[in-house]
């Protein structure tokens, strides 16, 4: 391999090392006016790795939310999936309700009757705070573009 | 803030001291043509290394016994209020031995080690010893008295903020705790989850240390 190409993907390795989590480029959904649809965000977790579910068991733990700035759609449901209870060296007793490895979130979108159509962009937010056996990372954010055509 | 002139913690000659030694080894009936590619190879892996050592982030528990006294380096100094409003810089505890714990309410390792510090400060505070919590909560007070009130928790904490946190390399991850000499060096530092012994080994091989005479910390501040 020429030694240019080498520096060239430094970054890339950097970025990509071992990361805590990552959220795959939504797909484009259709959407027909006067009606609802339905978009996946896929979430993938490192090994090792967890976050607190939509609905953590303790008031103090950051639970993962999903956001959204829909207009001109409309918000009607964001479903997590169902979490699991997980015990960790650091919480033997109690278990955390926690996501682990790759999972869905889905949002269903009501698309107005006077939705103007074409193609459009709708930001989202993915709000985590991830732990392993023992340690935590502070709370972050992970914005989401989801393209949406409107016909 | 008293910012201005603190000295930057580089957390990876804090917690590792690594001894690196190349050995060279003479290289014998090599075409200058294939020379110019060893070292161009040599080189390539040695850029992929160093930028794999920059981008290691703290994921796995890293504990370090006391450095020796000699290259400890100065704990950054910092101005942050307490839970009463009164502003504590750490340089008001030199003389002291003090456990520095950056720690957060969402954090659930932080809180297995709370107890334990909690009995450090009621054992060793006559002994010239602190524990300092600093809460890295991104909703202050709101979440961490509460949450102090319901633990008890007896020691001095403190709310960190973003500048606080870059002073000690970026806190990545959480529990960050350090021991810190009377003479307010690091003498070493815990990422992660530690073990209560690594601690109280610690602190009392520190309390022990010559020049264990504590200094009123306003003498030390007029320094």
């Amino acid at each position: 391999m020429a030694l240019p190409a080498v520096f060239l993907f430094l970054p890339c390795l950097c970025a990509q090392s071992n990361p805590i989590l990552t959220v795959a480029p939504p797909q484009k959904v259709v959407a027909k006016r006067n009606s609802e649809v339905t978009a996946k965000v896929a979430v993938a977790l490192g090994a090792g790795y967890h976050v607190n579910s939509n609905a953590p068991h303790e008031a103090y733990l950051i639970p993962l939310k999903l956001t959204w700035a829909a207009a001109p759609l409309e918000v009607a449901a964001v479903t997590y999936p169902k979490p699991t209870d997980e015990k960790y060296p650091f919480s033997p007793e109690q278990p955390l309700s926690v996501y682990t490895g790759n999972f869905d979130i889905a949002t269903k979108f009501k698309v107005p009757a006077d939705a103007t159509s074409g193609l459009m962009v709708l930001d989202g937010k993915l709000r985590y705070q991830a732990c392993n056996n023992t340690m935590c990372f502070p709370p972050k954010t992970v914005e989401i573009k989801l393209p949406v055509e409107v016909r | 803030m008293k910012a201005s002139g603190v000295q930057r913690v580089d957390w990876k000659r804090v917690v590792y001291d690594p001894q690196i030694r190349v050995q060279s080894r003479p290289v014998y009936n090599i075409h200058k043509g294939e020379l110019v590619y060893v070292a161009r190879v040599s080189l390539a892996v040695a850029a992929i290394l160093l930028v794999s050592a920059g981008c290691s982030s703290p994921r796995t528990v890293r504990a370090a016994s006391l450095r020796p006294a000699k290259e400890r380096k100065k704990a950054p100094d910092f101005e942050l209020k307490d839970a009463n409003g009164q502003m504590v810089h750490l340089s008001d505890y030199r003389g002291k031995v003090v456990l520095l714990d950056f720690w957060a309410t969402w954090c659930g390792p932080c809180k297995v080690e709370i107890p334990w510090f909690e009995e450090f400060e009621r054992q060793n505070k006559d002994k010239g010893f602190a524990v300092i919590g600093v809460a890295m909560d991104d909703d202050g007070w709101d979440a961490v008295k509460p949450f102090a009130k319901d633990r008890a928790i007896n020691y001095r904490l403190v709310l960190g903020n973003d500048h606080v946190a870059d002073l000690y390399g970026g806190l990545e991850a959480l529990p960050t705790t350090l021991l810190i000499d009377r003479g307010g060096n690091i003498a070493a530092v815990h990422i992660g989850l530690s073990g209560k012994n690594e601690f109280e080994n610690g602190i009392q091989e520190l309390l022990g240390a010559p020049g264990g005479i504590s200094v009123p910390a306003v003498l030390m501040r007029a320094e």
